[in-house]
């Protein structure tokens, strides 16, 4: 099946939950991404009972810092 | 008050557009920014609303310029390393356009001063340029307790993002990020690196969005995180729906007054 993840299309095997694919998708600092699941946020208790289906459009978001010093 | 004959030929490139004109170019003279952090975004942020005419500028930085700040920081010259950052901007913004008042706060926001220094001259519209979390955080829930727009960006290596917070529309920082992460677990500029341009890029669409603000054209990014990857020369801006669980802004708001994060072990804790 084939999902977007932050715009890019993914291929899998079969259905992960949000855990998996953070991995998968080799997400930085996994414990600290915002996840989007077709627009909507996931809560982070409930990654690893999301699972995802074809076509879903999945957002990884980052914190980012920067710009003082 | 209408515009002088200089006012006409400094801004004329400006009053030319139909969506600005002499009123709009009025607007932008009448318009109070404010700029907290004065480093790689706000720097060029400050320059380029000082030179659209921003009748008042406001920028908070207790920093002073250090020589590592000069490949992005271009507010200031190789003579001002040492000096104040606040009283060094001020000073390249009074030679650039005496147009603008210049306030500068040569301070750390936190919990007590923030809403006094935004009443202080009742800004328009607040430009986050920090580079830390916990002020992030800080600017965020300020603006929502003060119903104040806001914009917020961050830059690393080559990447930058934005999103801009209009009040009761659409999301606001939080509704994306509950909360600051540990120190350490999310790389800084200091310590991953930054390409000096990305301030620019990202830096001078916040100003885009406080002039945008001002004269009410266009739309905002407010509801859209735009996301911007230098290498690959790609934006991307992805829509972001209001959080109706979001802990400040959210239905039943479980946030209620301003909290500084401190860096405390390993964990921002509340101060």
């Amino acid at each position: 099946m084939t999902i977007r993840v932050n715009g890019k299309e993914i291929t899998l095997e079969k259905s992960v939950n949000i855990d998996d694919l953070l991995v998968i998708a080799k997400a930085e600092a996994p414990l600290y991404v915002s996840v989007q699941l077709n627009e909507n946020f996931v809560k982070r208790q409930n990654f690893a009972v999301t699972f995802v289906k074809e076509n879903d459009v999945v957002e990884f978001l980052y914190f980012m810092g920067g710009g003082e010093r | 008050m209408s515009l002088t004959d200089k006012q006409l030929e400094r801004y004329s490139r400006h009053i030319i557009l139909k969506e600005i004109g002499g009123k709009g170019q009025q607007k932008i003279l009448n318009g109070k920014v404010l700029i907290i952090g004065a480093g790689g975004l706000g720097a060029p942020a400050t320059m380029y609303l000082a030179a659209a005419g921003v009748g008042t500028i406001g920028i908070v930085d207790d920093d002073r310029v250090d020589l590592s700040n000069l490949q992005r920081q271009i507010i200031y010259q190789t003579e001002d390393v040492g000096k104040k950052k606040v009283f060094s901007a001020a000073e390249t913004i009074k030679s650039m356009n005496s147009d603008v008042k210049v306030i500068p706060y040569a301070e750390r926001v936190d919990s007590k001063n923030i809403m006094d220094i935004i009443h202080d001259q009742d800004y328009d519209f607040i430009i986050d340029g920090t580079d830390n979390f916990p002020v992030k955080f800080l600017i965020n829930d300020a603006c929502v307790f003060l119903n104040k727009p806001f914009s917020h960006a961050g830059i690393i290596r080559f990447q930058g993002q934005t999103m801009t917070y209009l009040p009761h529309q659409g999301p606001c920082y939080r509704c994306i990020f509950e909360t600051p992460p540990p120190p350490d677990v999310v790389p800084t500029c200091k310590q991953a690196g930054v390409l000096g341009v990305m301030g620019g890029v990202i830096g001078s669409i916040q100003a885009t969005e406080a002039l945008k603000y001002i004269l009410g054209v266009g739309h905002l990014l407010n509801g859209y995180l735009l996301i911007y990857d230098a290498l690959t020369m790609t934006f991307r801006k992805v829509q972001i729906n209001h959080n109706e669980h979001c802990t400040v802004c959210g239905d039943i708001p479980s946030i209620t007054t301003l909290i500084d994060y401190e860096i405390s072990g390993c964990s921002w804790k509340r101060g």
